[in-house]
């Protein structure tokens, strides 16, 4: 009964109280380190973007051509049937400009990031990618872009092998 | 009238904390003062309670690996049956899903859900454990971060329909004013538009006045089958209507410019509810608004209005307090705070207060009796939508 | 094709990462209150539920049976007995320890609770269940308000 109560528990204390040890407190940074398999699909797609490709995959029965590959079209809940090479073109579908990092800290020169369709695959299969060599004021929804790629000798099978895209 | 399910499902009870940016408490401390209260607001003991059900976003927020287990005796499942739901930003009013169903499938007569979360725990911003949500190979190598999907979402929202920041803007100053009749609301304030336009650009086009805060907090709610609702109260919130649904993870793969997961979940329950014109036969909604844009994209899912009309009922304060459809009457995340499993689960309570009158300052006039609660998650995927009626 | 199978193992994509960070707990409203009485008073504090009768330690704000508010501490002593032990010979990441190290569950007397701890001035032959044991607290002026003001237990008769 919102209105019938007269007090919410609750004791709020400072960012900086706690910063400055006003408030007893625990400090910890448990370790996590990963390995992650990429599994069958993304260990060819990133195996192919070593060789300066982007690789799809096929289901027959929805027609679709996915970007990133799977092993399934999780639309019609079975296996992808084959593999077929896209471009490294391809259409801003959305983007924003980050002024800040992971930690919320604020970062001097912008990042243009954008989801990007790649021409070859079924529309709408976009992947997250970031954009260099454009003023961020004029990057426009629909812009046909290419990928830049690393040379040869310094790709490693990452999807940072595109260093960015860049207007066509 | 019969539902889905055995057993008709009541609210009966609900509590909430202070949702502030730092608490003192542990977030065991906070789920028992908010269970405590709900508790006792039903007029009821832990021993009349059948099963507990929690929810809490990632773990890594509060920094307790298996938080669910850490959790149980605060919650109330002390030797319970218990389970702890989790689908994001989804997760408060997905646990109220989850404790319909505890009754409605006939299992138990009464059930406590609560939500709980210290994003403050997490160094050096609770931000940077949303960066371990995206996948580590396509998304996590850019150093992506929870804002730029936002704001890649928002961008999509804008461009699709030709939505301009300024009518946006107009969400985050309503429903920061309504928080400021909220007595455990962070950031209740009174700000204007032009406040919004001018404030720090985050990830263009996202500012910080267009986002809601971190916050520590927690809120339950009890839940009761139809038999022990009655001799309980002579005023119980029925639950008539439960629906969730999840998208697919390739979110680069889906255009963001329309939460069809929202809808689907919407009509899952608007069926179950008998619904068939939500404008006309809501009469408050709490949909989920971690930044402002999220509220118009929200209520188009919901089905209150066609898509990219709602910048125009907001403009014309349909959407206020006294309008025709009050949305946020809370003053929603943005306002009250947004400590995520506890934030869906705060706008379920304001439903239920707001159904039977007692809201205070912020009660929508005109007697509402059917209310909807949304909450939203993941990698923009999750919907979950309760509708309480009386 | 069913899910393919891989052959060449140099085919086999491995992606590292972490997912670490930095954490600042609040003690909470009971746990300040607990470790502050260990530093500054070197006591050992326990609530009880008047409603049930249980004494909780490590103390805490609610009875997890009956769901009342605790409002009653007490010192619960230092004493206890060991409820049960293990004697750990490696290390969290599994390297060997130079010396094997005991921790214990210790029922702490007259409470229906206890602490996980080390176990100090013994050998690990020697210890066994039920063994009565007493807090080793370190000085005062080197205690923090951790669970580390505690030593370790050593036995006593």
């Amino acid at each position: 009964m919102s209105a019938k109560i007269k007090e919410y528990p609750g004791t709020e204390v400072k960012s900086e109280e706690i910063k400055q040890g006003k408030v007893p407190t625990i400090r910890d940074r448990p370790k996590a380190k990963y390995l992650w398999s990429a599994g069958v699909a993304m260990s060819r797609f990133l195996n192919e973007l070593k060789k300066g490709k982007i690789i799809a995959s096929t289901c027959n029965k929805c027609g679709r051509i996915m970007v990133p590959p799977r092993v399934f079209c999780e639309q019609c809940f079975k296996s992808t049937d084959g593999w077929t090479y896209v471009k490294d073109t391809g259409t801003i579908n959305t983007y924003s400009v980050s002024f800040i990092a992971g930690d919320a800290s604020r970062i001097k020169e912008p990042i243009v990031v954008a989801v990007i369709d790649i021409d070859g695959a079924s529309p709408g299969m976009g992947i997250l990618h970031t954009m260099q060599e454009v003023d961020w004021k004029k990057v426009k929804f629909g812009m046909k872009v290419k990928a830049v790629w690393k040379p040869e000798k310094e790709r490693t099978g990452a999807i940072t092998d595109i260093k960015y895209f860049k207007p066509l | 009238m019969r539902m889905f399910g055995k057993k008709r499902v009541a609210v009966v009870g609900a509590g909430l904390t202070l949702f502030r940016r730092n608490m003192k408490e542990t977030g065991r401390e906070m789920c028992y003062e908010a269970a405590k209260m709900a508790l006792d607001s039903a007029g009821l003991t832990l021993s009349d309670i059948d099963a507990v059900t929690y929810g809490s976003a990632p773990d890594a927020f509060d920094g307790i690996h298996m938080k669910g287990e850490n959790m149980t005796d605060a919650s109330g499942a002390w030797r319970k049956p218990f389970s702890r739901v989790y689908t994001g930003g989804g997760t408060g009013v997905f646990a109220m899903d989850s404790g319909w169903w505890h009754i409605a499938s006939g299992l138990f007569d009464t059930c406590l859900v609560v939500g709980e979360e210290k994003m403050s725990s997490c160094y050096p911003h609770p931000a940077y454990a949303f960066t371990t949500i995206f996948d580590p190979i396509m998304d996590r190598p850019h150093g992506t971060t929870l804002i730029w999907i936002f704001s890649l979402e928002m961008h999509r929202y804008m461009h699709r329909h030709g939505i301009k920041k300024e009518q946006i803007a107009l969400v985050s100053v309503k429903n920061k004013r309504n928080a400021l009749d909220h007595p455990c609301a962070q950031l209740g304030a009174k700000i204007t538009v032009e406040d919004v336009l001018n404030s720090e650009i985050m990830c263009w086009p996202v500012q910080r006045l267009d986002i809601s805060p971190t916050s520590d907090g927690a809120a339950a709610l009890v839940l009761a089958s139809e038999d022990v609702a009655k001799k309980l109260t002579d005023n119980p919130v029925w639950i008539d209507g439960a629906g969730w649904c999840i998208d697919s993870t390739y979110w680069t793969n889906r255009d963001l410019y329309y939460p069809d997961y929202v809808e689907y979940a919407a009509r899952m329950a608007y069926k179950m509810a008998k619904i068939k014109n939500p404008p006309k036969e809501i009469d408050v909604a709490e949909p989920y608004d971690p930044f402002d844009y999220k509220e118009l994209h929200h209520m188009e899912g919901l089905l209150l209005c066609k898509k990219g009309e709602a910048p125009k009922l907001t403009a014309e304060g349909v959407t206020q307090r006294d309008g025709d459809l009050p949305i946020n009457p809370s003053g929603g995340l943005l306002g009250v705070g947004n400590p995520i499993g506890a934030a869906g689960v705060m706008k379920c309570c304001e439903i239920f207060w707001q159904l039977r009158g007692e809201a205070g300052k912020r009660q929508v006039p005109g007697d509402p009796r059917t209310g909807v609660a949304q909450a939203w998650g993941d990698l923009m995927q999750y919907g979950s939508v309760i509708v309480m009626r009386r | 094709m069913t899910v393919e199978k891989i052959h060449d193992t140099q085919e086999i994509r491995y992606w590292p990462g972490h997912m670490e960070t930095d954490y600042i707990y609040t003690l909470g409203i009971a746990g300040e209150r607990f470790f502050n009485e260990i530093k500054k008073n070197g006591k050992i504090m326990g609530a009880k539920c008047k409603k049930c009768g249980i004494v909780y330690v490590p103390p805490r704000t609610y009875c997890e049976q009956c769901f009342e508010k605790l409002e009653q501490w007490l010192d619960v002593g230092k004493r206890g007995i060991v409820h049960t032990y293990t004697i750990a010979h490696i290390d969290l990441d599994g390297s060997k320890l130079r010396d094997p190290t005991i921790y214990a569950m210790i029922k702490i007397d007259g409470t229906n609770g206890g602490l996980i701890h080390k176990i100090g001035e013994a050998k690990p032959s020697n210890v066994k269940i039920d063994m009565r044991v007493e807090a080793v607290l370190k000085a005062k002026e080197k205690r923090e308000g951790s669970i580390n003001d505690i030593k370790y237990f050593k036995p006593v008769k």
